[in-house]
Protein backbone atom coordinates (compact mmCIF):
# COMPACT_ATOMS: atom_id res chain seq x y z
CA UNK A 1 0.00 0.00 0.00
CA UNK A 2 1.11 3.47 -0.78
CA UNK A 3 2.49 5.67 2.16
CA UNK A 4 0.09 8.67 2.82
CA UNK A 5 1.95 12.11 2.89
CA UNK A 6 0.93 15.00 4.47
CA UNK A 7 0.78 18.70 2.97
CA UNK A 8 4.34 19.09 4.31
CA UNK A 9 6.19 16.69 2.74
CA UNK A 10 8.24 18.41 0.61
CA UNK A 11 9.03 21.06 3.06
CA UNK A 12 10.49 18.49 5.36
CA UNK A 13 12.63 16.81 2.42
CA UNK A 14 14.09 20.42 2.06
CA UNK A 15 14.94 20.44 5.81
CA UNK A 16 16.65 17.40 5.55
CA UNK A 17 14.23 15.01 7.29
CA UNK A 18 14.71 11.30 7.66
CA UNK A 19 11.61 9.73 7.26
CA UNK A 20 9.83 6.57 8.33
CA UNK A 21 6.72 4.98 8.20
CA UNK A 22 4.07 5.05 10.76
CA UNK A 23 0.63 3.98 10.76
CA UNK A 24 0.62 4.19 6.77
CA UNK A 25 2.37 7.50 6.47
CA UNK A 26 5.58 8.60 5.65
CA UNK A 27 6.82 10.86 8.95
CA UNK A 28 9.58 12.99 9.49
CA UNK A 29 11.27 10.77 12.17
CA UNK A 30 14.14 13.64 13.14
CA UNK A 31 15.44 16.47 10.98
CA UNK A 32 19.03 17.04 12.81
CA UNK A 33 18.98 14.62 15.37
CA UNK A 34 16.74 13.14 18.31
CA UNK A 35 18.94 14.81 21.24
CA UNK A 36 18.62 18.44 19.59
CA UNK A 37 15.23 18.46 19.01
CA UNK A 38 14.01 16.92 22.81
CA UNK A 39 16.12 19.51 24.19
CA UNK A 40 14.71 22.33 21.85
CA UNK A 41 10.92 21.63 23.19
CA UNK A 42 12.09 21.24 26.84
CA UNK A 43 14.01 24.70 26.46
CA UNK A 44 12.46 26.64 23.37
CA UNK A 45 10.34 25.60 21.20
CA UNK A 46 9.57 23.00 18.82
CA UNK A 47 7.25 22.51 15.99
CA UNK A 48 5.79 19.29 15.22
CA UNK A 49 3.53 18.12 11.98
CA UNK A 50 1.40 15.73 13.07
CA UNK A 51 -0.85 15.93 10.36
CA UNK A 52 -1.68 12.28 10.49
CA UNK A 53 -3.57 12.39 13.28
CA UNK A 54 -7.42 11.29 12.81
CA UNK A 55 -10.44 13.49 13.74
CA UNK A 56 -13.89 12.20 13.76
CA UNK A 57 -16.78 14.61 14.19
CA UNK A 58 -20.13 13.63 15.85
CA UNK A 59 -22.52 15.77 15.30
CA UNK A 60 -26.56 16.67 16.10
CA UNK A 61 -28.76 16.94 18.80
CA UNK A 62 -28.28 13.43 20.13
CA UNK A 63 -24.03 14.52 19.98
CA UNK A 64 -23.45 14.64 23.68
CA UNK A 65 -25.51 11.53 24.44
CA UNK A 66 -23.52 9.48 21.85
CA UNK A 67 -19.87 10.98 23.25
CA UNK A 68 -20.82 9.53 26.88
CA UNK A 69 -21.96 6.57 25.36
CA UNK A 70 -18.87 5.98 23.68
CA UNK A 71 -15.74 7.63 25.66
CA UNK A 72 -15.18 6.71 29.59
CA UNK A 73 -14.49 9.94 30.91
CA UNK A 74 -17.50 12.46 31.82
CA UNK A 75 -18.32 14.34 28.96
CA UNK A 76 -21.09 16.49 30.32
CA UNK A 77 -19.20 18.69 32.99
CA UNK A 78 -17.06 19.94 29.62
CA UNK A 79 -17.88 23.62 28.64
CA UNK A 80 -17.59 24.87 24.78
CA UNK A 81 -14.13 25.05 23.86
CA UNK A 82 -13.01 22.63 26.57
CA UNK A 83 -10.59 19.29 25.66
CA UNK A 84 -10.99 16.28 27.06
CA UNK A 85 -8.29 13.15 27.28
CA UNK A 86 -10.41 9.86 27.44
CA UNK A 87 -10.85 6.47 26.15
CA UNK A 88 -12.89 4.75 23.43
CA UNK A 89 -13.52 1.12 25.28
CA UNK A 90 -15.00 -2.56 23.85
CA UNK A 91 -16.96 -4.03 26.43
CA UNK A 92 -14.35 -6.39 27.90
CA UNK A 93 -13.06 -2.99 29.12
CA UNK A 94 -10.22 -2.74 26.38
CA UNK A 95 -8.88 0.18 24.96
CA UNK A 96 -10.42 0.57 20.85
CA UNK A 97 -8.31 4.28 21.33
CA UNK A 98 -6.77 7.02 23.55
CA UNK A 99 -8.66 10.30 22.28
CA UNK A 100 -8.67 14.06 22.57
CA UNK A 101 -12.41 15.32 22.71
CA UNK A 102 -13.27 18.60 21.65
CA UNK A 103 -16.48 20.07 22.57
CA UNK A 104 -16.99 23.09 19.94
CA UNK A 105 -21.02 22.52 21.38
CA UNK A 106 -23.16 20.48 22.60
CA UNK A 107 -24.43 19.26 19.10
CA UNK A 108 -20.84 19.03 17.66
CA UNK A 109 -17.94 17.62 19.29
CA UNK A 110 -14.40 16.30 17.36
CA UNK A 111 -12.50 13.36 18.69
CA UNK A 112 -8.82 13.56 17.68
CA UNK A 113 -7.94 10.32 17.23
CA UNK A 114 -4.22 8.01 16.74
CA UNK A 115 -3.62 7.48 12.90
CA UNK A 116 -3.13 4.39 13.32
CA UNK A 117 -6.82 3.79 14.57
CA UNK A 118 -8.63 6.13 12.79
CA UNK A 119 -10.76 3.64 10.59
CA UNK A 120 -11.28 1.25 13.35
CA UNK A 121 -12.54 4.04 15.63
CA UNK A 122 -14.81 5.75 12.91
CA UNK A 123 -16.46 1.86 12.32
CA UNK A 124 -16.79 1.32 15.91
CA UNK A 125 -18.10 4.73 16.82
CA UNK A 126 -20.14 4.54 13.94
CA UNK A 127 -21.76 0.86 14.69
CA UNK A 128 -22.51 2.25 18.54
CA UNK A 129 -24.18 5.46 17.99
CA UNK A 130 -26.30 4.68 14.92
CA UNK A 131 -29.06 7.16 15.14
CA UNK A 132 -27.83 9.37 17.88
CA UNK A 133 -26.25 11.43 16.09
CA UNK A 134 -23.84 12.05 12.35
CA UNK A 135 -20.14 10.98 12.76
CA UNK A 136 -17.71 11.59 9.86
CA UNK A 137 -14.18 10.85 9.54
CA UNK A 138 -13.39 14.69 8.80
CA UNK A 139 -9.43 13.57 9.23
CA UNK A 140 -8.56 14.66 5.31
CA UNK A 141 -10.34 18.40 6.06
CA UNK A 142 -7.60 18.90 8.91
CA UNK A 143 -3.39 19.58 8.69
CA UNK A 144 -1.93 19.56 12.46
CA UNK A 145 0.68 21.02 13.82
CA UNK A 146 1.75 20.92 17.56
CA UNK A 147 3.97 24.08 18.58
CA UNK A 148 5.73 22.85 22.45
CA UNK A 149 7.93 23.98 24.22
CA UNK A 150 8.30 26.87 27.07
CA UNK A 151 8.60 29.50 23.85
CA UNK A 152 5.82 28.13 22.38
CA UNK A 153 3.02 31.39 23.62
CA UNK A 154 5.56 34.04 22.68
CA UNK A 155 5.52 32.23 19.14
CA UNK A 156 2.43 31.98 18.52
CA UNK A 157 0.95 34.60 19.80
CA UNK A 158 1.54 37.58 17.02
CA UNK A 159 0.31 35.19 14.33
CA UNK A 160 -3.36 34.45 16.25
CA UNK A 161 -6.19 36.54 16.21
CA UNK A 162 -7.39 35.81 19.25
CA UNK A 163 -5.24 36.35 22.58
CA UNK A 164 -3.84 32.95 23.21
CA UNK A 165 -2.51 33.60 26.47
CA UNK A 166 -6.15 33.50 27.61
CA UNK A 167 -6.38 29.97 26.28
CA UNK A 168 -6.54 27.54 29.69
CA UNK A 169 -4.74 23.91 29.63
CA UNK A 170 -7.34 22.12 27.83
CA UNK A 171 -9.20 24.75 26.17
CA UNK A 172 -9.02 25.61 22.59
CA UNK A 173 -10.21 28.69 20.27
CA UNK A 174 -11.57 28.88 16.79
CA UNK A 175 -9.28 31.60 15.57
CA UNK A 176 -7.43 32.42 12.91
CA UNK A 177 -3.51 31.56 12.32
CA UNK A 178 -1.97 33.47 9.77
CA UNK A 179 -4.74 34.84 8.72
CA UNK A 180 -6.10 31.44 7.97
CA UNK A 181 -9.12 29.21 9.60
CA UNK A 182 -7.86 27.23 12.73
CA UNK A 183 -8.75 25.75 15.98
CA UNK A 184 -5.81 26.39 18.48
CA UNK A 185 -5.90 24.12 22.06
CA UNK A 186 -3.67 24.15 24.54
CA UNK A 187 -3.01 20.33 24.34
CA UNK A 188 0.23 18.54 23.81
CA UNK A 189 2.08 15.21 24.43
CA UNK A 190 5.33 16.48 25.30
CA UNK A 191 4.82 17.59 28.96
CA UNK A 192 5.63 20.98 27.90
CA UNK A 193 3.10 24.23 27.52
CA UNK A 194 1.96 24.53 24.39
CA UNK A 195 -0.72 24.26 21.55
CA UNK A 196 -1.99 22.16 18.79
CA UNK A 197 -3.09 23.67 15.62
CA UNK A 198 -5.62 22.58 13.16
CA UNK A 199 -6.38 24.26 9.52
CA UNK A 200 -7.24 23.19 6.48
CA UNK A 201 -4.58 21.40 5.01
CA UNK A 202 -3.93 23.80 1.53
CA UNK A 203 -3.29 26.43 4.02
CA UNK A 204 -0.12 23.93 6.30
CA UNK A 205 2.81 25.34 4.09
CA UNK A 206 1.60 28.93 4.77
CA UNK A 207 1.23 28.67 8.14
CA UNK A 208 4.49 26.36 8.96
CA UNK A 209 6.61 29.11 7.00
CA UNK A 210 5.20 31.80 9.08
CA UNK A 211 5.44 30.00 12.50
CA UNK A 212 9.27 28.73 11.42
CA UNK A 213 11.17 32.51 10.12
CA UNK A 214 8.81 34.72 12.28
CA UNK A 215 10.09 32.39 15.20
CA UNK A 216 13.76 33.10 14.53
CA UNK A 217 12.99 36.55 15.60
CA UNK A 218 12.03 34.77 18.72
CA UNK A 219 14.10 32.86 19.75
CA UNK A 220 13.66 29.82 17.44
CA UNK A 221 11.64 27.02 16.38
CA UNK A 222 13.18 23.91 15.90
CA UNK A 223 11.51 21.37 13.69
CA UNK A 224 10.76 18.49 15.59
CA UNK A 225 9.91 14.59 14.35
CA UNK A 226 8.48 11.41 15.74
CA UNK A 227 11.60 10.45 16.95
CA UNK A 228 11.66 13.28 19.97
CA UNK A 229 8.01 13.08 20.08
CA UNK A 230 8.37 9.58 21.63
CA UNK A 231 11.43 10.64 23.46
CA UNK A 232 9.31 13.59 24.59
CA UNK A 233 6.33 11.86 26.03
CA UNK A 234 7.99 8.67 27.57
CA UNK A 235 9.98 11.03 29.92
CA UNK A 236 6.18 12.52 31.04
CA UNK A 237 5.10 8.70 31.15
CA UNK A 238 2.02 9.53 28.62
CA UNK A 239 1.33 6.18 27.03
CA UNK A 240 1.32 6.00 23.19
CA UNK A 241 -1.52 3.38 21.70
CA UNK A 242 0.01 0.29 20.26
CA UNK A 243 2.47 0.16 23.29
CA UNK A 244 1.03 0.84 26.36
CA UNK A 245 -2.14 0.52 24.59
CA UNK A 246 -4.22 -1.78 22.88
CA UNK A 247 -7.60 -3.83 22.88
CA UNK A 248 -7.00 -6.27 25.82
CA UNK A 249 -5.90 -4.13 28.42
CA UNK A 250 -7.83 -1.40 30.37
CA UNK A 251 -7.50 2.33 31.42
CA UNK A 252 -7.36 0.39 34.75
CA UNK A 253 -4.37 -1.56 34.19
CA UNK A 254 -2.76 1.22 32.92
CA UNK A 255 -3.12 3.56 35.46
CA UNK A 256 -5.35 5.80 34.04
CA UNK A 257 -8.63 5.62 35.80
CA UNK A 258 -8.51 8.99 36.35
CA UNK A 259 -9.91 9.29 33.04
CA UNK A 260 -12.24 6.96 33.65
CA UNK A 261 -16.03 8.12 35.11
CA UNK A 262 -17.08 5.11 36.29
CA UNK A 263 -19.72 7.13 38.33
CA UNK A 264 -21.51 7.83 34.82
CA UNK A 265 -24.68 5.81 34.31
CA UNK A 266 -23.36 4.26 31.18
CA UNK A 267 -20.86 4.13 28.66
CA UNK A 268 -19.46 1.19 26.46
CA UNK A 269 -17.03 -1.06 28.69
CA UNK A 270 -18.41 0.30 32.32
CA UNK A 271 -19.62 -3.20 33.76
CA UNK A 272 -16.16 -4.42 33.06
CA UNK A 273 -14.00 -1.75 34.51
CA UNK A 274 -16.43 -1.73 37.54
CA UNK A 275 -15.80 -5.35 37.70
CA UNK A 276 -12.12 -5.08 37.82
CA UNK A 277 -12.52 -1.86 39.74
CA UNK A 278 -13.54 -4.05 42.91
CA UNK A 279 -11.32 -7.52 41.80
CA UNK A 280 -8.33 -5.34 41.76
CA UNK A 281 -6.00 -5.37 38.26
CA UNK A 282 -3.34 -8.07 37.66
CA UNK A 283 -0.68 -6.59 35.72
CA UNK A 284 -0.25 -2.44 36.01
CA UNK A 285 1.78 0.18 34.00
CA UNK A 286 4.66 1.34 35.38
CA UNK A 287 7.99 3.19 34.90
CA UNK A 288 11.47 1.39 35.37
CA UNK A 289 14.60 3.28 35.62
CA UNK A 290 18.27 0.60 34.94
CA UNK A 291 20.85 0.18 38.01
CA UNK A 292 22.81 -1.06 35.46
CA UNK A 293 24.35 0.03 32.03
CA UNK A 294 22.03 -0.92 29.16
CA UNK A 295 18.71 0.30 27.29
CA UNK A 296 15.26 -1.29 28.04
CA UNK A 297 13.48 -1.74 24.89
CA UNK A 298 9.80 -3.09 24.10
CA UNK A 299 9.50 -6.54 24.44
CA UNK A 300 11.99 -6.88 26.56
CA UNK A 301 11.09 -9.05 29.92
CA UNK A 302 10.63 -8.28 33.63
CA UNK A 303 12.31 -10.53 36.39
CA UNK A 304 11.82 -10.57 40.14
CA UNK A 305 13.36 -13.70 41.58
CA UNK A 306 14.26 -15.17 38.64
CA UNK A 307 10.60 -15.33 37.45
CA UNK A 308 8.98 -13.55 34.56
CA UNK A 309 7.08 -10.71 35.74
CA UNK A 310 6.20 -8.21 33.19
CA UNK A 311 7.35 -6.95 29.90
CA UNK A 312 8.76 -4.15 28.68
CA UNK A 313 6.02 -1.69 26.66
CA UNK A 314 8.34 1.36 25.37
CA UNK A 315 11.98 2.10 26.53
CA UNK A 316 14.61 4.67 25.36
CA UNK A 317 17.71 6.76 26.74
CA UNK A 318 16.40 9.76 27.68
CA UNK A 319 17.76 13.07 26.27
CA UNK A 320 16.41 15.28 29.18
CA UNK A 321 17.64 12.96 32.33
CA UNK A 322 20.84 11.08 30.73
CA UNK A 323 19.70 7.95 31.52
CA UNK A 324 17.81 5.08 30.86
CA UNK A 325 14.06 4.59 31.35
CA UNK A 326 11.10 2.49 30.44
CA UNK A 327 7.24 1.34 31.25
CA UNK A 328 6.38 -1.34 31.22
CA UNK A 329 3.58 -4.10 32.59
CA UNK A 330 4.60 -5.79 36.08
CA UNK A 331 2.76 -7.55 38.22
CA UNK A 332 0.82 -5.53 40.49
CA UNK A 333 2.72 -6.41 43.77
CA UNK A 334 5.67 -4.98 42.28
CA UNK A 335 3.89 -1.61 41.52
CA UNK A 336 4.99 0.41 44.07
CA UNK A 337 8.05 2.53 43.32
CA UNK A 338 11.79 1.47 44.55
CA UNK A 339 11.04 -2.15 43.93
CA UNK A 340 13.68 -3.77 42.63
CA UNK A 341 13.37 -5.93 39.83
CA UNK A 342 15.45 -7.21 36.76
CA UNK A 343 14.87 -6.53 33.15
CA UNK A 344 16.69 -8.89 30.35
CA UNK A 345 18.76 -6.90 28.11
CA UNK A 346 19.68 -9.17 25.57
CA UNK A 347 19.89 -12.30 27.17
CA UNK A 348 21.65 -10.47 30.48
CA UNK A 349 19.48 -9.50 33.72
CA UNK A 350 20.28 -6.06 34.61
CA UNK A 351 19.08 -4.60 37.58
CA UNK A 352 16.06 -1.59 37.58
CA UNK A 353 13.99 -0.28 40.28
CA UNK A 354 10.48 0.95 39.80
CA UNK A 355 9.56 4.72 39.78
CA UNK A 356 6.33 6.89 39.35
CA UNK A 357 6.48 9.01 36.20
CA UNK A 358 6.67 11.85 34.79
CA UNK A 359 10.55 10.55 34.76
CA UNK A 360 11.15 14.34 33.62
CA UNK A 361 9.74 17.28 36.35
CA UNK A 362 9.49 20.48 34.36
CA UNK A 363 11.45 23.03 36.31
CA UNK A 364 8.27 25.43 37.79
CA UNK A 365 5.88 22.59 37.39
CA UNK A 366 3.94 20.58 34.36
CA UNK A 367 0.72 22.30 32.53
CA UNK A 368 -2.31 21.59 34.19
CA UNK A 369 -3.68 18.08 34.45
CA UNK A 370 -1.60 14.96 32.80
CA UNK A 371 -2.83 13.55 29.72
CA UNK A 372 -1.72 11.65 26.89
CA UNK A 373 -2.82 10.89 23.07
CA UNK B 1 29.10 10.96 3.32
CA UNK B 2 32.58 9.91 3.23
CA UNK B 3 34.11 6.85 2.81
CA UNK B 4 37.87 6.62 3.10
CA UNK B 5 39.96 5.03 0.31
CA UNK B 6 42.64 3.46 2.82
CA UNK B 7 39.77 1.43 4.62
CA UNK B 8 37.77 -2.27 3.96
CA UNK B 9 34.32 -2.35 4.58
CA UNK B 10 31.60 -4.81 5.30
CA UNK B 11 27.90 -5.40 4.02
CA UNK B 12 27.29 -5.05 7.98
CA UNK B 13 28.65 -1.38 7.55
CA UNK B 14 31.97 -2.09 9.75
CA UNK B 15 34.99 -0.58 8.51
CA UNK B 16 38.47 -2.13 9.28
CA UNK B 17 42.45 -0.64 8.84
CA UNK B 18 45.48 -2.53 8.90
CA UNK B 19 47.67 -1.29 11.38
CA UNK B 20 50.94 -3.44 11.51
CA UNK B 21 49.97 -7.30 12.72
CA UNK B 22 46.68 -5.68 14.02
CA UNK B 23 43.20 -4.38 12.39
CA UNK B 24 41.04 -1.67 13.99
CA UNK B 25 37.41 -1.91 13.49
CA UNK B 26 34.54 0.73 13.90
CA UNK B 27 31.45 1.10 12.08
CA UNK B 28 30.86 3.63 9.28
CA UNK B 29 29.77 7.27 8.34
CA UNK B 30 26.91 5.56 6.64
CA UNK B 31 26.13 3.75 9.78
CA UNK B 32 26.08 6.44 12.72
CA UNK B 33 24.56 8.40 10.01
CA UNK B 34 21.58 5.91 9.99
CA UNK B 35 21.31 5.47 13.38
CA UNK B 36 21.39 8.91 14.90
CA UNK B 37 22.84 10.14 17.95
CA UNK B 38 24.16 6.77 19.62
CA UNK B 39 23.83 6.76 23.31
CA UNK B 40 25.04 3.70 23.89
CA UNK B 41 28.24 1.04 23.03
CA UNK B 42 29.01 -2.45 24.81
CA UNK B 43 32.25 -4.20 23.20
CA UNK B 44 33.85 -7.25 24.04
CA UNK B 45 36.80 -7.85 26.88
CA UNK B 46 40.12 -7.32 25.92
CA UNK B 47 41.21 -10.75 25.37
CA UNK B 48 38.21 -12.46 23.81
CA UNK B 49 38.06 -13.70 20.42
CA UNK B 50 35.88 -12.68 17.69
CA UNK B 51 34.44 -15.03 15.15
CA UNK B 52 33.89 -13.43 11.55
CA UNK B 53 30.15 -12.34 10.64
CA UNK B 54 29.09 -13.10 14.39
CA UNK B 55 27.85 -10.54 16.74
CA UNK B 56 30.71 -8.78 18.88
CA UNK B 57 29.10 -5.80 20.69
CA UNK B 58 25.85 -3.64 20.25
CA UNK B 59 25.90 0.27 19.75
CA UNK B 60 22.25 1.86 20.48
CA UNK B 61 21.06 5.34 19.20
CA UNK B 62 18.14 6.95 20.97
CA UNK B 63 15.13 5.07 19.20
CA UNK B 64 17.50 2.11 17.33
CA UNK B 65 19.57 -1.07 18.67
CA UNK B 66 22.40 -2.62 15.97
CA UNK B 67 23.93 -5.33 16.61
CA UNK B 68 28.16 -5.17 15.89
CA UNK B 69 29.78 -7.46 13.50
CA UNK B 70 32.80 -9.09 12.99
CA UNK B 71 34.75 -8.31 10.58
CA UNK B 72 37.32 -11.25 10.59
CA UNK B 73 37.61 -13.49 13.04
CA UNK B 74 40.42 -13.12 15.72
CA UNK B 75 41.66 -12.10 18.97
CA UNK B 76 40.61 -8.96 20.65
CA UNK B 77 43.91 -7.19 21.93
CA UNK B 78 42.69 -3.63 22.83
CA UNK B 79 39.19 -2.09 23.30
CA UNK B 80 38.25 1.79 23.06
CA UNK B 81 36.57 2.51 26.51
CA UNK B 82 36.89 6.07 25.60
CA UNK B 83 33.79 5.69 23.11
CA UNK B 84 31.89 3.89 26.06
CA UNK B 85 31.88 6.72 28.33
CA UNK B 86 31.29 8.88 25.38
CA UNK B 87 29.08 7.24 22.91
CA UNK B 88 28.54 10.56 20.87
CA UNK B 89 31.95 10.12 19.24
CA UNK B 90 30.67 7.98 17.12
CA UNK B 91 28.40 10.13 15.81
CA UNK B 92 31.15 12.78 15.76
CA UNK B 93 34.67 10.93 14.16
CA UNK B 94 33.11 7.65 13.29
CA UNK B 95 36.76 6.71 11.16
CA UNK B 96 38.95 8.00 14.00
CA UNK B 97 38.53 8.60 17.63
CA UNK B 98 35.69 6.55 17.35
CA UNK B 99 37.59 2.85 16.74
CA UNK B 100 36.67 0.46 18.51
CA UNK B 101 38.65 -2.93 18.91
CA UNK B 102 41.78 -3.83 17.72
CA UNK B 103 41.74 -7.34 16.30
CA UNK B 104 45.01 -9.65 15.52
CA UNK B 105 43.89 -11.43 13.03
CA UNK B 106 43.15 -15.11 13.03
CA UNK B 107 43.28 -15.79 8.93
CA UNK B 108 45.46 -12.37 7.79
CA UNK B 109 43.39 -13.90 4.19
CA UNK B 110 39.76 -12.69 5.58
CA UNK B 111 40.82 -9.30 5.19
CA UNK B 112 41.21 -9.48 1.40
CA UNK B 113 37.65 -10.75 1.37
CA UNK B 114 35.88 -6.95 2.67
CA UNK B 115 34.62 -4.21 0.19
CA UNK B 116 36.46 -1.72 -1.00
CA UNK B 117 35.86 1.78 -0.75
CA UNK B 118 34.34 2.16 -4.10
CA UNK B 119 32.71 -1.74 -4.33
CA UNK B 120 31.02 -0.37 -0.56
CA UNK B 121 29.51 3.22 -1.84
CA UNK B 122 28.37 1.19 -4.93
CA UNK B 123 26.59 -1.24 -2.47
CA UNK B 124 24.66 1.36 -0.03
CA UNK B 125 23.73 3.22 -3.51
CA UNK B 126 22.11 0.12 -4.41
CA UNK B 127 20.57 -0.87 -0.83
CA UNK B 128 18.81 2.97 -0.82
Amino acid sequence: MELKRTPLYEVHAGLGARFVEFAGWEMPVRYKGVMEEHRAVRSSCGLFDVSHMGEIEIRGVGALEAVELITANRASGLKDRQCQYTFILNRDGGVVDDVVLYRFSAERFILCVNASNTDKAYGWIRENVSGMADVRDVSLEYAQFALQGPGAEKILKPHVASDISRIKYYHFEVTEVANELAVVSRTGYTGEDGFEIYLEPSMAIKVWKVIMFEGKKLGGVTPCGLGARDTLRLEMGYPLYGFELNEDITPLEAGLGRFVCLGKERFIGKEALVRQAADGVEKTLVGLEMDEPGIPRPHYKVFKDNDEAGEITSGSFSPSLERAICMGYVKSSLKAPGTAVEIEVRGKRKKAHVVRPPFYHRPGGRPGAEGGE
Amino acid sequence: MEFPKDIKYTREHEWVREDGDTVVVGITDYAQDALGDVVYVELPQEGGSVTKDEPFGVVESVKAVSDLYAPISGTVVEVNDAIVDSPEVINEDPYGDAWMVKVRPGNPDEIEDLLTADEYQKYIEEEK
